[in-house]
């Protein structure tokens, strides 16, 4: 596996990472922001009322919309910002799996109910 | 033998576009591996990265489907509150399953966490269809970004095992049903 990555990442990239990185690390922006507006929508009245975008599906419409929203908003962003430069991908890839783990334990309730 | 119109839809959510998506998610976790760390540009050729991007761009479709269709058409169905004083609760899921102590786990813990973890994934694989779209062979010279990639799609994988294992349970436990019976054969005894 080392002896892998070894060799396929011994040749010089010939593109720019930054349009990648920007995607990566907004899921990682849109993944936590998804856990967060979960717990708030769960645990706020005022956010789960305000959260109520379409009543059959309740709150989660709410959660669901802003997370895609800033999901989608960070992406541009950050896309705009960085899609001709490169830049340290490394740590905006362990950033973004760093958030998605996060997201991951917080959208479990019993990790969720400690809030 | 009949099915309802809501067992139907459900049917579309769960089988059609989740289930499928497991499957497609498992093949391409592999494809994905490999293609972004063959050693010589001989290993895939660009007939199989095209295959590959056509590939995940159909996950994408399957994702956003299960979702959408999920929270806007299956889930309203479950959640629907029952009028006072309903004794036959089969028609409100939600409430069928709070009704039982040996059931409301399936709604505290496995709907609760399936509404919300379910939408990681079209967030993950549409990240992933998006980058590996972009950089194609050159990923394997981008080994931060690859790590990344593959790290978000086996998310996408363990997120919708988790949605797709509590919504056969809970659809187990409590269905959805109603809407109007469609009649699929009219076989007699045999």
């Amino acid at each position: 596996m080392k002896a892998a990555d070894d060799a396929v990442s011994g040749d010089e990239p010939t593109m720019p990472n930054g349009s990648g990185a920007a995607a990566v690390l907004a899921a990682g922006i849109g993944s936590f922001a998804l856990a967060v507006l979960a717990i708030a929508g769960d645990k706020s009245a005022i956010a789960k009322s305000g959260l109520v975008f379409y009543t059959p599906t309740g709150p989660l419409s709410g959660v669901t919309t802003m997370a895609i929203l800033t999901w989608l908003l960070s992406w541009a962003t950050l896309e705009l910002r960085w899609r001709k430069r490169t830049v340290a991908a490394g740590a905006m890839s362990a950033l973004a799996i760093v958030l998605l783990g996060l997201s991951l334990l917080l959208t479990f309730p019993p990790i969720a109910d400690l809030f | 033998m009949e099915i309802t119109t809501r067992a139907l839809f459900t049917l579309i959510h769960g089988m059609g576009f989740g289930a499928l998506y497991l499957l497609a998610c498992s093949g391409a976790l592999v494809e994905l591996y490999r293609f972004a760390t063959a050693t010589a540009p001989s290993d895939s050729t660009q007939g199989q990265e095209r295959f590959l991007k056509g590939y995940l761009m159909t996950m994408v479709v399957l994702a956003w489907a299960a979702v959408l269709s999920g929270t806007y058409v299956i889930y309203p169905w479950y959640r629907a509150a029952a009028p006072a004083g309903t004794a036959d609760l089969s028609m409100f899921p939600q409430r069928l399953l709070m009704a039982n102590p040996a059931t409301i786990g399936w709604h505290s813990l496995g709907m609760e966490w399936k509404e919300h973890v379910a939408w990681l994934v079209p967030i993950s694989i549409t990240m992933v269809a998006f980058v590996f779209a972009r950089y194609g062979r050159e990923l394997r010279n981008q080994r931060r970004l690859r790590t990344a990639v593959l790290g978000f799609a086996v998310a996408s994988f363990v997120a919708a095992g988790v949605a797709g294992f509590f919504g056969a349970m809970i659809n187990k436990y409590a269905p959805v049903q109603g809407g109007d019976a469609i009649q699929l054969s009219s076989g007699g005894e045999r």
